[in-house]
């Protein structure tokens, strides 16, 4: 048989098994203008956000529409740091997502762990509390849990931000998933040697398992870089403004002055850290989403 | 193997039982490895989804806020002004709307990606893949400003329309055009997502199996039609459920391109929650969020009962 069965060195890790030449209705070549034209309208607002924040403030007045600046300027991001205050935000938003990440990384790391390599009392309760969680929307539930940071004295802080993303079920099910698939031989033969759970789990889970907490991290700094209505609920100042927070607010002040030019810069300002990620590290987002909607 | 199981609790605090044979002990630390979940579970999602429902039967207001217990108990009145509200009504319309027109379209597109990327090209397969999931990682908030700036009345793409000779409406101000934006922006930060889970689901089905409908001359749609789509079935079914539940709780789209408007038209369930909450009727908002429950745990009920068969 003539069957090539290629493996590509993929962008991601999944490798696709082609099949053999076999006939298609579809030429290549249209399918491949296809795919490219629907790439570049995918791709439209990326380059009208890049050709946006370079213009002008008086050049965006003058001809609102253009699709190139005529004069490219960063006058618009120079004025986000300086007039507007989003090394402010810039910071909370770091804050908050070191928080996040850092408390998704314990949390799931430990509830993987127990989840998929423990038997226990109450273990089939615990996983449908994860599951439920999943499900739960959000707008059913943030008006008790905007009552209940009130009343923690939480309103208007990071850690109020942060607080209810401190253990993402789509963290723990990442790490159950995970755990779940390493051997138990390898924890038996130490449990022999009388080692205690608490030094499997540090001492042999979680050296093993960075492919999972490195999936975790991503997914975890994902949702807290981009969440925005929790933030906007919680922070009342801009003090505590995270930067889509701030960024919704820049622009709502500005619109009476159309001051686009800014207001594209701080989107950039706001996307660009995870766009980065996602180029160097597609791999993890695709798994993280992949176990997010598979499950 | 007794001897095993006893060597590895060797404590004396648990009673061995062989029903579970690792113990009291074992519960216990496997509770404290899930006690940093428990307690955010319990505080952000188990408690408040039960308080929602409470709240939704009181007059809560915000200046409540440091007393919700000290309010009245007025049964089903919040839910009898729901939905005698007529832009509850609308905006329950307006959801649907969004799902009904959404769903499809974002799947189509899906799966049409996939089939595409599926097929056997293989150069540049990876970077198309890149792009087109890139909006799915990308800042709703930036974006919705980009598209504001866009389709702004005298914005980039009028500008390309009167350079063709046509005139284009005000798009986010105007009642006609204002809900196909609105969509057409979740359908943009969606697609991704139901190609990536038609590509994964695609790739389980056995090339063996084409092949040999291939050689008994069995054309591509005809292949498509009887052996990719009924083994993608269960795909096909996740894709949708996790889509509705998505499109039912729409908030940053509309919020953030019309906030509801233009006289209403694209105004939320979500948005309507949010809104009431705003004005401090924490009541309205609850029972309000509770109709958005109820109409996912049905979706995910419904998802349950068609998917359980199979898995």
């Amino acid at each position: 048989m003539t069957a090539t069965i290629e493996r590509l060195p993929d962008v991601a890790s999944e490798t696709h098994i082609a099949a053999g030449p076999r006939p298609r209705r579809v030429p290549v070549v249209l399918l491949y203008v296809a795919l490219a034209l629907f790439a570049v309208a995918t791709l439209l607002p990326f380059f009208w956000v890049i050709s946006g924040s370079l213009r002008s403030l008086d050049e965006i007045r003058a001809d609102p529409g253009a699709w190139l600046p005529t004069a490219p300027t960063l006058d618009n991001f120079a004025r986000l740091f300086s007039k507007e205050n989003f090394a402010g935000y810039l910071f909370n938003s770091v804050a908050v997502a070191i928080m996040v990440v850092l408390g998704n990384i314990l949390a799931a790391a430990a509830a993987g762990y127990a989840l998929g390599k423990l038997h226990f009392a109450g273990k089939k309760l615990a996983f449908a509390a994860v599951m439920a969680s999943l499900m739960v929307p959000f707008t059913a539930v943030f008006v008790p849990q905007f009552v209940v940071t009130v009343n923690l004295g939480l309103i208007d802080t990071l850690a109020g931000i942060a607080l209810p993303s401190l253990a993402l079920p789509i963290s723990i099910f990442i790490m159950r998933q995970y755990a779940s698939s390493i051997p138990d031989e390898l924890l038996e033969a130490a449990r022999m040697d009388g080692a205690g759970e608490f030094r499997l789990f540090f001492t042999i889970f979680l050296p093993l398992s960075g492919p999972a907490v490195a999936t975790v991290t991503i997914m975890s700094f994902l949702n807290s870089w981009n969440n925005f209505i929790w933030p906007l609920i919680v922070a009342q100042s801009s003090s505590t403004y995270t930067l889509p927070v701030g960024l919704a607010a820049t622009s709502q002040a500005s619109a009476n002055v159309t001051d686009y030019g800014l207001v594209l810069a701080g989107a950039i300002v706001v996307m660009l850290p995870v766009l980065v990620l996602f180029l160097f590290l597609q791999r993890y987002f695709v798994q993280g989403i992949a176990a997010s909607g598979l499950k | 193997m007794t001897a095993l199981r006893t060597s590895t609790a060797p404590n004396t605090s648990g009673v061995p039982r062989k029903r579970r044979p690792r113990g009291v002990r074992t519960s216990v630390i496997a509770w404290i490895f899930l006690a940093p979940f428990a307690i955010v579970f319990l505080t952000y999602t188990a408690i408040p989804a039960l308080a929602a429902i409470g709240f939704s039967l009181t007059d809560l207001q915000g200046r409540d806020l440091r007393n919700p217990f000290n309010v009245d108990f007025i049964a089903i009145d919040n839910y009898v002004r729901l939905f005698a509200d007529a832009r509850f009504i609308r905006d329950i319309g307006n959801t649907l709307l969004f799902v009904v027109v959404g769903v499809p379209l974002t799947m189509a597109l899906g799966f049409a990606l996939a089939l595409a990327l599926n097929s056997g090209i293989r150069r540049l397969r990876g970077v198309f893949r890149t792009i087109f999931f890139a909006p799915v990682v990308t800042n709703i908030v930036a974006i919705a400003l980009i598209w504001q700036y866009a389709f702004n009345n005298d914005g980039t793409v009028n500008n390309v329309l009167a350079n063709l000779g046509f005139a284009g409406p005000n798009w986010l101000d105007d009642t006609n055009t204002a809900m196909p934006i609105v969509i057409l922006l979740g359908i943009w930060r969606n697609f991704g997502t139901a190609m990536l889970l038609f590509l994964a689901g695609l790739q389980a089905v056995p090339e063996d199996v084409q092949e040999a409908a291939a050689l008994d001359g069995a054309g591509w749609w005809s292949r498509l039609w009887h052996i990719t789509l009924p083994l993608l079935l269960p795909t096909i079914l996740l894709i949708s459920v996790l889509l509705t539940v998505f499109y039912l709780q729409v908030f940053d789209e509309p919020y953030l391109l019309t906030d509801g408007g233009p006289l209403g038209s694209t105004e939320s369930v979500a948005l309507y929650t949010y809104k009431q909450f705003g004005f401090g009727n924490y009541g309205i908002s609850s029972a309000a969020s509770v109709v958005t429950l109820v109409l996912v745990a049905v979706v995910s009920v419904v998802q349950f009962r068609l998917l359980r068969p199979r898995t």
